[in-house]
């Protein structure tokens, strides 16, 4: 069998002159819409969920340039103040909840564990699927409230004002409330499957550091989620009925709700990098062609980060009056952070030193990666360093550092994986040379648009601002040029990436020759992963050593 | 040089001591951190090249740090990381500990607008005058929503919380004019809700003030006063004692050091109070209006938690009358009070 006669667009009837011993690719394998709908593979869901988190990506996307084309001029450009408030909001919501939580844990995680851990699914299948199911119903209820009556507190929700506004907050908090639970039930999955459903051989430290990534991930969103579920219940309650909680006018605390809120939510952001990471060390072990330099410290450092992350969240809240001890206990924390960061990237480069680099799209997304890692950490830093936090809390400059670090660390990884897997989802490749070329626009469109936003803040704009003075328009300017050209890289990736879904040559099945152990199974790989016996898994992942110079590795 | 590193770092005019601080530091975190991120890039670089892939199924060899690279690794970033934190936080502390001889602000965010009121002076909306060369302690407030306090020249910036006090302070020190924004989202025109404070050196300042005392000068921004707002009468202390005769504090509370159903007023502020839980509490501006706001959350020792809570029924600027008035009431001989509370030596 060649791996290439397994190949199939999505939705194509298999070739009638099939072995009957063949085994289908899980894209052919049942061609009805209830198979897609009702599957319980794991490949399948996660391809629905990269439809979905595309989708919403899309919204967030064209919300983000309307809020940059208003921005363009001081005064009001194309929408009225109320508008644009409500924009915002729904771009930060859709992108935070709809696309960068789930985007990597929920696509490459549902697809890749199974196969990464030599198993033939996650460990409850129809909990997986029902999570697909939660998070589209939660999703379609944020939006519908968003759309009837709009929601103007930002993607936070701070009180007193989410509590006073007369937007529609209880349809939306409430959707924000249902998403969380697919969050915490693919949690478990992911956390289930990992300690259960190992092959025989993948001990722990044989893990890819891709599920430890996930695995440290799950491990946030099953214990944080359930956090900001509670505080979006109150909060809704409070808004609908009146009830005090946070209200000071009815003897209620508003700084009780940052800390919770924060409680999840800066957690939230490890939920969205550490897959990123995860990826990260797959990419850049797959085309460097080497072991990771310091496999035991990466693995260990996501752990690390998943720990203190959950200490850290008095960052957001050095300005809102806590008590100038504990505003440096939570500085001295978030600064662990940082150096938990460190060690990855010194890991990753190190992982480089005598390797075999081969410069394919998804190594160019890990050059962007590190410097949006190390840029964007290093304001994080910055930020943690208290005083310096105080004028820069709420400007620009802190839309520009989550950008980085979140937003743009996530992107680079999401792009690099859909690049480094797209063999492996579909059997075809794409088009390396328009994969470049959009890498580096991407990479330069990210760094316009957001490098002028760490100076306006440190010019002293605030954020969520509709109008602003005169002196900040140049920098907006530079911005918004920045974010048509980071547009325009996703439509030049949108349009070849779908031409190589239908015309795409032939991937075969192990393209890039990794020796990630998701590349042992066909590509695309049958609906149950492997065929035969079960597999065993004799060498470490990314083990790149000539067999006839091998010795056993003792030092991992 | 530090001129052209602000001018490089789009950073504005630094006209406070505060900023000057918050630059040096600013300067040294971007240099080492250029200096390590270019350090990290460029052996990036020079490896991708340098071990660039010449055959397609090319073998690497088993490569693994030592520990003592791992420990470099770690060590290095912490250590700087540390000292930021160090100097950083030395910072902060400074500036979120007005020295005590700083002269008072009140401060009050609503939506969408800012005003002022001096304990002894003129109140005003969206227009702040204080003396160069002189501490000056904001005691901030909102009476809606949250708010924060930025003055990007100075550096500064506090959250405003309804029903609370926060406090920040600056010397400011270059006469001129800058900009006051809000960087809490505050709704419909958060990004309208602008002020100015003005700088005005010593004389000049002493001289607006008696202006304004004699209330010859119509404030300009009067006009756009919420009428409501503005206290009835200018000396927040007489307005303070009618209000806390009005609002019924005085039924329980004494001003002359005698024991009743509350605390004497007399000598209140800056004592030292005992706690029913056994703690001890200095009484400041936050302690006062918390009382007011939450009365059972520090009760008194020997008193029982009868007071009614006053959250909703006073405005942030009568609150912040009553608190004037209750500092005015400032007595060495504290012992004649109803509390237990040590002596103290009254500042001034
Ligand atoms: C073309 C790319 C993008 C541009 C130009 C852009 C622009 C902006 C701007 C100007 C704001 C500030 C709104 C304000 O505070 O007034 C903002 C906020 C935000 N953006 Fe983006 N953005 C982009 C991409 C993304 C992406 C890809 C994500 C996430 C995956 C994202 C997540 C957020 C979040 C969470 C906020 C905070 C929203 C809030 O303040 O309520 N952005 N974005
Ligand atoms: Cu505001």
């Amino acid at each position: 069998m060649t791996p290439s006669s397994s190949i199939a667009a999505p939705g194509a009837t298999p070739a009638p002159e099939e072995h009957h011993d063949h085994h289908p690719s899980y894209l052919v394998d049942g061609t009805t819409i209830k198979s897609w709908v009702l599957t319980v593979d794991h490949k399948r869901i996660g391809l629905m969920f990269l439809f979905w988190v595309l989708l919403f990506f899309l919204v967030g996307g064209i919300f983000a340039l309307l809020i940059r084309v208003e921005l363009l001029t001081p005064g009001p450009t194309i929408m009225d103040a109320m508008t644009y408030n409500r924009t915002f909001t729904l771009h930060g919501l859709v992108m935070i909840f709809l696309f960068m939580i789930p985007a990597i844990p929920a696509v490459f995680g549902n697809f890749l564990l199974p196969l990464m851990l030599g198993a033939k699914d996650v460990a409850f299948p129809r909990l997986n699927l029902l999570s697909l199911y939660i998070y589209l119903g939660g999703a379609f209820l944020a939006l519908w409230g968003m759309l009837n009556g709009g929601l103007d507190t930002g993607w936070t929700f701070y009180t007193p004002y989410s509590a006073h506004t007369t937007t529609t907050v209880a349809p939306v908090l409430f959707g924000a409330f249902i998403i969380g639970f697919s969050s915490i039930v693919t949690g478990i999955n992911f956390i289930v499957t990992v300690h259960t459903m190992r092959a025989p051989g993948i001990t722990w430290f044989k893990m890819p550091l891709f599920v430890w990534a996930i695995y440290a991930t799950s491990c946030i969103q099953v214990l944080a989620t359930p956090v900001i579920g509670l505080l979006l219940c109150l909060v809704t309650v409070e808004n609908l009925f009146g009830f005090g909680m946070f209200d000071p006018a009815r003897g209620g605390d508003p700084v009780l709700f940052q800390h919770l809120f924060w409680f999840y939510s800066h957690p939230a952001v490890y939920i969205m990098v550490l897959p990123a990471f995860g990826v990260m060390s797959e990419v850049v072990a797959a085309y460097s062609r080497k072991n990771i330099f310091g496999y035991r410290a990466v693995a260990y450092s996501s752990l690390g980060i998943a720990f203190v992350g959950f200490f850290a969240w008095g960052h957001h809240m050095f300005v809102s009056g806590q008590s100038t001890f504990t505003g440096g206990l939570f500085g001295v924390l978030t600064m662990l952070v940082g150096v938990f960061t460190a060690i990855k990237v010194f890991n990753w480069v190190g992982t480089v030193y005598k390797g075999a680099v081969d410069f394919k799209t998804p190594f160019a997304y890990f050059c962007g990666f590190l410097f949006f890692t190390v840029f964007g950490g290093m304001t994080g830093i910055a930020l943690g360093t208290v005083s310096l936090d105080v004028p820069w809390h709420d400007t620009y400059f802190v839309v520009a550092h989550f950008h980085f670090i979140m937003v743009g660390a996530t992107i680079m990884a999401f792009l690099a994986a859909l690049h480094y897997w797209f063999p492996k989802m579909f059997g075809r490749t794409y088009h390396e040379g328009w994969g470049l070329v959009s890498a580096a626009l991407i990479i330069l469109g990210f760094n316009a648009t957001f490098i002028p936003q760490f100076l306006l803040g440190n010019n002293g704009m605030p954020r969520r601002y509709y109008e602003y003075p005169e002196r900040f328009q140049a920098l907006n300017v530079a911005s918004t040029a920045g974010a048509s050209l980071l547009a325009f890289g996703f439509i030049i990736i949108a349009m070849y990436l779908t031409y190589a879904l239908v015309y795409g040559k032939a991937s075969g099945k192990n393209p890039w020759r990794s020796k990630g152990y998701e590349w042992l199974s066909e590509s695309p790989p049958p609906t149950h992963n492997f065929v035969g016996p079960q597999p065993v898994f004799p060498e470490e992942p990314h083990f790149y050593v000539d067999p006839k110079k091998a010795e056993v590795p003792d030092a991992v | 040089m530090s001129e052209l590193l602000n001018d490089i770092l789009f950073l504005p005019e630094a006209a406070s001591t505060f900023a000057e601080r918050i630059d040096k530091l600013h300067h040294f975190v971007v240099g080492t951190t250029m200096v390590m991120s270019t350090a990290v890039g460029l052996a990036a670089l020079f490896f991708f090249f340098r071990y660039r892939r010449r055959l397609p199924a090319q073998a690497t060899e088993y490569v693994v740090p030592t520990l003592k690279t791992e420990f470099l690794f770690v060590s290095v970033p912490l250590v700087f990381f540390l000292a930021w934190f160090g100097i950083g936080f030395r910072d902060f502390t400074w500036v979120t500990t007005p020295p005590k001889d700083a002269m008072d602000v009140y401060v009050m965010g609503k939506q969408w607008m800012w005003k002022f009121s001096y304990p002894e002076g003129p109140n005003g909306v969206n227009v702040l005058h204080v003396p160069a060369n002189r501490p000056v302690r904001l005691l901030i407030t909102s009476r809606d929503v949250l708010h924060s306090f930025y003055v990007p020249a100075f550096r500064i910036k506090m959250d405003a919380l309804p029903g609370r006090y926060t406090q920040i302070w600056f010397e400011a020190t270059k006469p001129g004019t800058y900009q006051v924004l809000c960087t809490e989202y505050c709704g419909l025109s958060h990004s309208k809700m602008l002020a100015e404070v003005v700088v005005l050196p010593e004389e000049e300042y002493e001289n607006w003030i008696k202006e304004q005392r004699r209330g010859r000068l119509q404030d300009r921004q009067d006009a756009l006063a919420d009428n409501s707002l503005v206290p009835p009468v200018a000396r927040m202390v007489e307005q303070g004692q009618v209000l806390a005769g009005t609002q019924g504090c005085l039924k329980c509370h004494s001003v002359d050091g005698s024991q009743h159903i509350g605390p004497t007023f007399l000598g209140m502020y800056d004592r030292v109070e005992q706690l029913e839980d056994g703690q001890s509490i200095r009484v400041d501006e936050a302690y006062i209006t918390q009382s007011m706001m939450d009365p059972g959350a520090h009760l008194v020792a020997g008193y029982q938690n009868v007071m009614p809570t006053y959250q909703g029924k006073l405005q942030g600027p009568e609150t912040a009358a009553i608190v004037e008035y209750i500092k005015s009431l400032r007595t060495p001989n504290v012992r004649e009070g109803a509390s237990e509370g040590p002596a103290y030596d009254a500042i001034q």
